[in-house]
Parts: structure tokens; sequence; C-alpha cells
């Protein structure tokens, strides 16, 4: 009967979209709809109190002002550096928990990778400060090594914003790794050494080409943690850290000004976007099969 | 099995390998003659993909030595044994072009990439893919691929090429057709070949010598006609072509002959290999191709002793057609060919039928301490 078959047609298209309607919801109205607003709040400009005008004055405001471009681009390529840096010491990791270590002790492995995450980021990023600064542990072991004549302060560098950086990355890159890492079959890497292969040609050649997609999607996932972090940079960097967060942080909550917080977050919302763009280029990935692996 | 003239390309002496428990493989001597075609052949689990692996470079031995060429290979790595493998599942780079898999080798030994493009291509006319190079591995036909996994190996020019089970892995169809291929890629590059197998038919039909392993010993070295003929121990007249297997006790052992009795009281004569008292337990092996069958007892050959049986199913298969029948004392179920004259095409389930054989054909071994 066609109007039953209808019925049931139209039965099954209610159920899909409630299903899908907690989803879509969350979609729009914490994501769309305060991306509208933003988009809103960084094209206008206040003239005077209560009135404002249509104008990119913020968009200028930043480009014109060099401390904003300039801690932009530092975000940028610090960003990038934990990203790259993270790999590589993801990699040895993911090797050992995919190729090397077997059933338990590979467990045994993600897990030690996992606890950091039992702990909030802030208390984490504490554990830090106090390992770090003039008077902490590490200085104080230095002194006592001999090799510092008097305590150091190991926090509030570029360094230590990276060390921090990775730290809190690692298991988002270790994760895809590893996945892609297990899908690899150990007999190419014994024929590969068969044939003459060495340790690095071998990597060069018949790991990294078949676990790009799981590097990529590692990089992304690292790399927009990173761009948007603000606790890590803040703490461990201080004054020094000149996080672009932190200056939508600073328009926000310490100028009032959302307007050019707005166009601030969109900015960065931009660089990600284009960084993870030319990421794909570059390593001749594409999305949908990079976002499998992630 | 002895290597004539040259310097076998591949010599081992007392391997020995042991994994925790068990013993992979026994102080293992053999040598595998310049350009021949060597099989290993076992029941999985004998050591046999230890004993390539050793080979290979790919696992140490605990004792023994292996030689390549002349040249003894304990302290070389696999990336610089002049050996090759092909992988069971061909391990084929599917990040790679075929042209850029055959290439890889020339690339790690250095060759410039013109030269080594110009040379995979010519190794890849020769084994009958001129201008498949541009393609993906996954484009290929299963024989095509081995084909490419081969052309990869030989492209190096090794002095050996080990082959792990390559055929495992493909339908019956074509398996049977690159059984051919193997072979003639062998004798056309005439490269020594060492493949292992668990399947004795292609162990037969490719090698010119076959190491029958069990236990990570060689039950047997030999051709593959002196492995079918004349098999030196139960295990190798179990294992190697379609036997008749019979348990019973040694009656009375006259010259060469043993009588035998089979559990039933069923009495067969066979040829007797080794130490055979009379009263011993024995086994005795009779090929289906060595009865003759006969309706009644009068189309056999005169001389031969009569036996009967009834016929339990008739196996049609073409030229290895079969009739399984059930011997009238002993009840034992035996395999005899059927002759291909279509004589007895109408033969019925149940009806009752004679066979004889030739004493001489058949052959009586002590019998094994377990039966495996």
């Amino acid at each position: 009967m066609p109007e039953t078959a209808v019925t049931a047609l139209w039965y099954r298209r209610l159920v899909l979209a409630l299903l899908l309607a907690p989803a879509l919801l969350w979609l729009f109205a914490l994501i769309i709809l305060p991306h509208l607003d933003l988009a809103l709040l960084s094209f206008r400009e206040r003239v005077a109190p209560r009135q404002y005008v249509v104008s990119l004055a913020q968009y200028r405001t930043f480009f014109g002002e060099p401390l904003y471009w300039h801690v932009f681009v530092r975000t940028a390529l610090l960003s990038a550096l934990a990203t790259a840096l993270t790999l590589l010491v993801a990699f040895p990791i993911a090797w050992i928990i995919a190729k090397l270590a077997r059933g338990r002790m590979s467990a045994l492995l993600f897990v030690v990778c996992l606890i950091p995450f039992w702990v909030s980021e802030t208390v984490r990023t504490l554990g830090w400060m106090i390992l770090l600064r003039e008077s902490g542990v590490l200085p104080a072991l230095l002194v006592h090594l001999g090799i510092t004549r008097q305590p150091v302060e190991l926090l509030y560098h570029d360094a230590t914003i990276l060390v921090g950086l990775v730290y809190t990355s690692l298991l988002f890159m270790v994760v895809p790794l590893v996945g892609s890492l297990e899908s690899l079959d150990n007999a190419l890497i014994e024929a590969a050494y068969d044939l003459g292969g060495k340790g690095w040609s071998i990597l060069r050649e018949i790991v990294i080409p078949h676990a790009a997609p799981g590097i990529t999607a590692g990089c992304i996932v690292v790399f927009m943690l990173t761009l948007g972090n603000y606790l890590t940079p803040t703490l461990l960097g201080g004054k020094n850290s000149q996080w672009f967060t932190e200056q939508i942080y600073t328009q926000f909550i310490t100028r009032f000004n959302w307007e050019q917080g707005a166009a601030f977050g969109f900015l960065l919302l931009a660089l990600s976007t284009a960084m993870v763009w030319l990421g794909l280029k570059i390593s001749g990935q594409r999305f949908s099969d990079v976002m499998r692996r992630a | 099995m002895a290597a004539t003239g040259a310097t076998p390309d591949l010599q081992v002496r007392s391997l020995s390998k042991r994994f925790a428990t068990h013993l992979a493989v026994d102080a293992l001597s053999f040598s595998v003659a310049r350009g021949s075609f060597f099989s290993i052949l076992g029941p999985s689990g004998c050591g046999k993909t230890t004993l390539l692996r050793m080979i290979a470079g790919f696992i140490q031995p605990d004792g023994g030595d292996i030689a390549i060429g002349g040249r003894d290979l304990a302290q070389v790595a696999p990336n610089r044994r002049p050996v090759n493998m092909v992988f069971q599942h061909l391990a084929l780079f599917p990040m790679m072009s075929v042209a850029q898999n055959v290439a890889f080798g020339l690339a790690r030994r250095g060759v410039g990439r013109a030269e080594r493009l110009r040379r995979a291509e010519a190794m890849l006319e020769r084994v009958g893919l001129a201008g498949a190079g541009g393609k993906r591995t996954d484009e290929l036909s299963g024989g095509q691929r081995q084909r490419v996994a081969i052309a990869r190996s030989l492209v190096l020019e090794p002095t050996l090429l080990l082959l792990d089970e390559p055929l495992g892995a493909l339908d019956l169809k074509l398996r049977e057709h690159m059984k051919v291929e193997l072979k003639q890629l062998q004798s056309a590059f005439g490269t020594t070949f060492v493949y292992i197998t668990h399947d004795q038919s292609e162990a037969l039909v490719l090698s010119d010598h076959v190491g029958v392993m069990n236990h990570g010993r060689f039950e047997q070295l030999g051709t593959p006609q002196e492995l079918y003929y004349s098999p030196a121990t139960s295990f190798v007249a179990d294992f190697v072509g379609a036997n008749n297997r019979l348990a019973g006790k040694a009656l009375s052992v006259a010259g060469s002959l043993v009588e035998l009795d089979t559990s039933g009281g069923w009495v067969v004569r066979a040829r007797g290999h080794g130490a055979i008292a009379a009263g011993a337990a024995v086994e005795a092996f009779i090929r289906p191709e060595a009865a003759m069958l006969g309706r009644t007892p009068a189309e056999l050959p005169a001389g031969q002793t009569v036996h009967s049986g009834e016929v339990i199913s008739v196996l049609f298969d073409g030229a290895n057609s079969v009739v399984l029948l059930r011997e009238s004392r002993s009840r034992l179920q035996l395999r005899i060919a059927l002759p291909q004259t279509g004589a007895y095409s109408d033969l019925q389930v149940g009806a009752p039928i004679c066979f004889s054989f030739d004493p001489e054909r058949a052959i009586c071994f002590p019998a094994r301490a377990a039966h495996a």
C-alpha cells in the first residue's frame, strides 16, 4: 500500500531527525550561533556610546599594530615547532607501542601515556612550575650536581612553553600514530630490509608513506590544540609568553573590547584553517582519509 | 644430496634453533646445487619457516653455519646477504608503483635513477609485465603480483632466491597456473630457488630436489621420484602423495618381503624397509595406482594374491578418479585408482570387487613410536 509506505518513510525520517537532534542542536547553539554573533561583532566599530557602524576597523587595528601581528606570527611558528617536536617525541613511543611491545606491555605503555590526563591541565602545568621555578626541584638539582653555581630560573622561556605544550599534546599524537603503525604489515619492513634497505631508508620509503594519514591527523589535532591553548603558555611563559589567545583574553576580559577580541578570534580561526589546508597540501593527504585516522 | 662439480650455492651445516622448549631446527645439514630448484616440504610447525628465515638472516641460529656461494654468512645482516626472499603474502610496497617496487633494491645499492628505472623496466619485460611499471600494485592480478615480487628480488641478481609459500594465498586454479610459471621463471633465470611449502604436489611438480622436513629434521632428501617411489621413512610415505596406510604386525620376513597381519586378520605382503623382525609392529603403504582392480579374480594378473572388498563410493575426478572400498576381512578403507579406460564407470556402491598388487610396489616400515 502506498500510504503505509509513505507513513513508514516519514516515520523513519522522524526517527533519524530525533537521533541527530542533540548533535545538531549542539552544533548550532554552541558553535554556529556564537560564531555568527562574533562575526557580526568583529565587523562593527563603536563611534559613540551605544552607537556602532559597520567597519573593518578591528582588522585594520590588527595589521596596523605591530605587537598584534607579531604575537600572531610568533604563536603560529611556536605552535608549528611544538607540533614538529611532539611528532619527533611521539613517533618512537608509538613505534614501541605498535610494533615492539606485545599484549599487556603495549596496553600498559598506552596507559602510561594516558595517566597525565587524569589530572586537570591546570594542576599538571602547576606541576611543571614546581619543577622548573627558580626555587624549584630541577634548579636545586642542577646546583647540587655542580652544573650551575646558582639556581637558574627555568620558567618563562620559550623552551619552557614548548616543553609544556609537547607534554600536553603527546597523547593526541601517539593515538593516531599507533593506529597507522599497527596497520603496517611487518613483512613490508622485512621485505625492504631483505632488499637492502637500512633503518633510515625504510623509515623514509616505507614507514612514513604508510603512516602519512596518521601523522597528518596527529599534526592537525596537535597544532589546533596548541594554537588555541591558553593555560600552558600563560602559566609557563608568564609575561613573555605572548600567545595570541592571551591577546584575545585581554581584549574580551581586561579591555572589554569585544569587537577587537572577536576579530582576533576570527583571525586565529583563519590561521588554523590555513595551516591545516597547507599541511594537507604538503603531505598530499585528503581531509576525509586523515579524519578517519584521528 | 651431493652437489656435482661447482661449489654449491647453499651449504648448511648442523644448523640448530631452539625456541623456549621446542627444537625448531635440529642439527640440519644439506647443500643445494647451483641453478637448482630445491624445496623444503613439511607440515606446518615442522621448522621450515624458521630454517628459511635463518638463511635469509631474520633469525639468528643457535648453532651451525650457513654458507652461500661458498661464503660463510654467520655475521652478515639480511640486507647484505646475496639472498632475497619472496614473502608469503608477497609484501609488495603498496605506496609505490610496480616499477618503483622493482627498483627499490637497486636504489638501496646506489644505482642512479635513470639506470634503475631502465633495469626495472627490462626485468618487468622478462617476467612478462612489459609496460606495467606505472601501475599501482593493487591494480594487478594475483599472478602478476607474484611476478612483480619475483622480479623485485631477481633484479638484484641474488645467488639464492628464497620463496616462503608464495602460492599459499592463491586460489586453486591460479595456483596450478603459477606453479608452471614459477618453474619456467626459474629455468629462464637459472637462479637457485629454495622454496618452502606444505603442499606436496607443489614440491613434486616444481623441484629438482626436495627435503621432507618433520620435527626440525629432514626425513628424506631426494628427487621427487625418489620420494614418491622409494620413501625412506613411513612419514615420507604418508606425507608425499596419496597412500593407503595399513598398520599391523609382521608375521614373517622372507628376503626383502614382509608378510604382515593387519588388525582384522587380513594378511598382505610388502617390501620391507629397515630392520623388521617377525612379531614387530609395522606399517605398510600401498599407492592407489599400485593396485589393480578386477570384478572377478580372473581379471587380475596371475600370481598375485587376490584380495576382495566392496565399493563404498566412487570419487570421479577425471584422470585422478579413485574408488573407495572396504576390504572384506579387516573392514579397512582403501583408495584405489580407477583405470582411465572407463571400464569401471558403471561401478555401483556396495558392489563386490577384487584387487591385487605387486608386493614389491608396497612398502613396509617399522611402526613409528607415536603416530602423529
